[in-house]
């Protein structure tokens, strides 16, 4: 199997609005540092392009292809999209790089949530017969999750209430996290709910920005002569969309890739798991059997700033840049897509 | 058999959002601009073409671009369409001529209104002038222009349309 390098990851700072800036305005300055980051001119460089984002968020018909504006798209350029976030966009562009098609591929995800209601945005991904015309919204199926494990006795408010803290006190040492800070759990636990069970502070803040990543072949890389860390394995699951279906309490199809994906094939020193929720990352934790000797969420997570569409990339490069700096050798991040983690992915990154 | 059920085509699930939305920092300088009666392009630090209205890239290079040119409200047609149909909402009359104009001054066209036009008369390379509302009544908004009208002044060749100076002919 072609191995696959990552030469390259920037991401912007989490911010609670954007700001005036259009799509093309956020995504450009992270781009080109990217390049930067590799010595590349613009898109015109790599072979394929493929980004990750979702109209309905910012409310601006066709905005994907107005932040093909950013790259440099003329004379023309291979490029893809999807209606995800990118760290599916990453898993397109690998396949075609497996494939033959590419040797090079820029990935990037953006995500403008501010101008909407976004957990009101997200309860139109549901099932559109059913479940859409009820606007359930993301947090109240985030709450009835939490509830199920609570009744059953698998986590207390104090556990969840230590992810947050844990998230905070991490993301001090994250230039780009937007909450961040030392809060003790029981202050934590003090707080009033906001959906029950959950407390605001268990859910992750609306964030805007984006981020980038750029791929290769291993002798891609070596030609470029840049740091690099290399995916050793990947894979996707999804679970049924009628969530009365799923066992909430577990995430079997995170378990499932991270099997595929070779996670038990070494040990794992870094976890970047995508928990929007406090008790998700228990959940996603306990699913994919991680220890005390794995350091979970080292830049606080999603609940530090969670950019739509583009964090589930950001896990695979705060993968990476603990990889080439040398604080871990090996290392598995996680994205999801869906409500209460019905669709996962998960990538082995290993020092090359 | 059981009895028979009408085939059910189709629900109603009416999606209301709301958002609030906002054009980009480029967009609004120019619309700021356009406020005020003036049209204003940005150009591309890489291959110097002027855009307008601009986006805040230059989409051939995926550059910023941050240097913004006052330009002319009279332009050229760089093509058009006679519209015969109708369209629902739309308030103008058909027949009516919908034209990718370059203003001088810039290299990339927008597209807007042409009238005052023999409509079978309008040709590309066409010299054409912005007609627009009264004062008062601007907004930031590209229909502060009603439409764009001939003005008498000698064709652009074909292979000098987006190259014409701020100062047109003029020059």
């Amino acid at each position: 199997m072609q191995q696959i390098a990552i030469v390259a990851y920037q991401q912007t700072d989490c911010v609670s609005w954007a700001g005036a800036t259009n799509e093309v305005e956020l995504i450009m300055p992270v781009l080109r540092r990217v390049f930067d980051q590799v010595g590349l001119a613009n898109a015109q460089d790599v072979d394929f392009v493929c980004s990750g984002s979702c109209d309905y968020l910012q409310g601006a018909a066709f905005a994907f292809v107005a932040g093909v504006d950013a790259l440099g798209a003329v004379p023309p350029i291979k490029e893809s999209h999807v209606e995800m976030d990118a760290a599916w966009a990453l898993y397109e562009s690998m396949l075609k790089i497996r494939m033959g098609h590419a040797k090079s591929a820029l990935v990037y995800g953006f995500g403008k949530s501010s101008p909407g209601e976004l957990p009101i945005v997200l309860s139109q991904q549901l099932d559109p017969y059913y479940l859409a015309p009820q606007w359930v919204d993301t947090i109240s199926l985030a709450a009835m999750q939490a509830r199920l494990m609570l009744d059953q006795g698998l986590i207390t408010e104090r556990d969840m209430a230590e992810v947050v803290a844990r998230s905070r006190s991490n993301a001090l040492n994250n230039p780009h996290a937007q909450l961040s800070g030392d809060i003790s759990v029981d202050e934590l636990l003090a707080q009033e709910t906001y959906v029950s069970p959950l407390r605001k502070s268990d859910c992750p803040p609306v964030s805007d920005g984006a981020s980038a990543v750029i791929i290769c072949t291993v002798e891609q890389a070596v030609e470029w002569g840049v740091p690099y860390a290399i995916i050793s394995g990947i894979d996707h699951r999804i679970e049924s969309h009628n969530l009365a279906m799923r066992d909430l309490t577990d995430s079997v199809s995170t378990r499932q890739a991270a099997q595929v994906a070779g996670m038990a094939d070494g040990h794992v020193d870094v976890a970047e798991l995508y928990a929007p929720f406090s008790h998700q990352e228990i959940i996603l934790t306990r699913a994919l059997g991680l220890g005390e000797d794995t350091q979970v969420n080292p830049s606080g997570g999603v609940l530090a700033g969670n950019l739509m569409m583009a964090s589930g990339l950001s896990r695979i490069g705060e993968v990476f840049n603990r990889i080439t700096s040398g604080e871990a050798r090996r290392g598995i991040a996680h994205a999801t897509s869906g409500p209460c983690l019905q669709h996962n992915l998960v990538t082995v990154v290993e020092s090359a | 058999m059981s009895e028979e059920r009408e085939m059910i085509t189709g629900i109603e699930a009416p999606i209301y959002l709301q958002y609030t939305f906002t054009a980009g920092s480029a967009p609004a300088r120019f619309l700021s601009q356009v406020k005020k009666g003036v049209l204003t392009g940005q150009r591309c630090p890489g291959c110097h073409n002027v855009y307008c209205p601009p986006r805040g890239s230059c989409a051939a290079c995926g550059l910023p671009t941050e240097e913004e040119v006052v330009l002319s409200d009279k332009a050229t047609v760089q093509s058009f369409t006679i519209v015969a149909i109708p369209i629902p909402n739309n308030p103008i009359e058909p027949p009516y001529i919908i034209a990718n104009l370059v203003p001088d001054g810039s290299n990339i066209s927008f597209i807007h209104l042409m009238s005052e036009c023999v409509n079978e008369e309008v040709h590309i390379g066409q010299r054409v002038q912005a007609l627009w509302k009264p004062e008062e009544e601007w907004d930031y908004a590209m229909d502060n222009i009603r439409y764009f009208k001939p003005i008498d002044e000698p064709d652009v060749p074909v292979d000098r349309i987006g190259t014409m100076p701020v100062t047109g002919w003029e020059d």
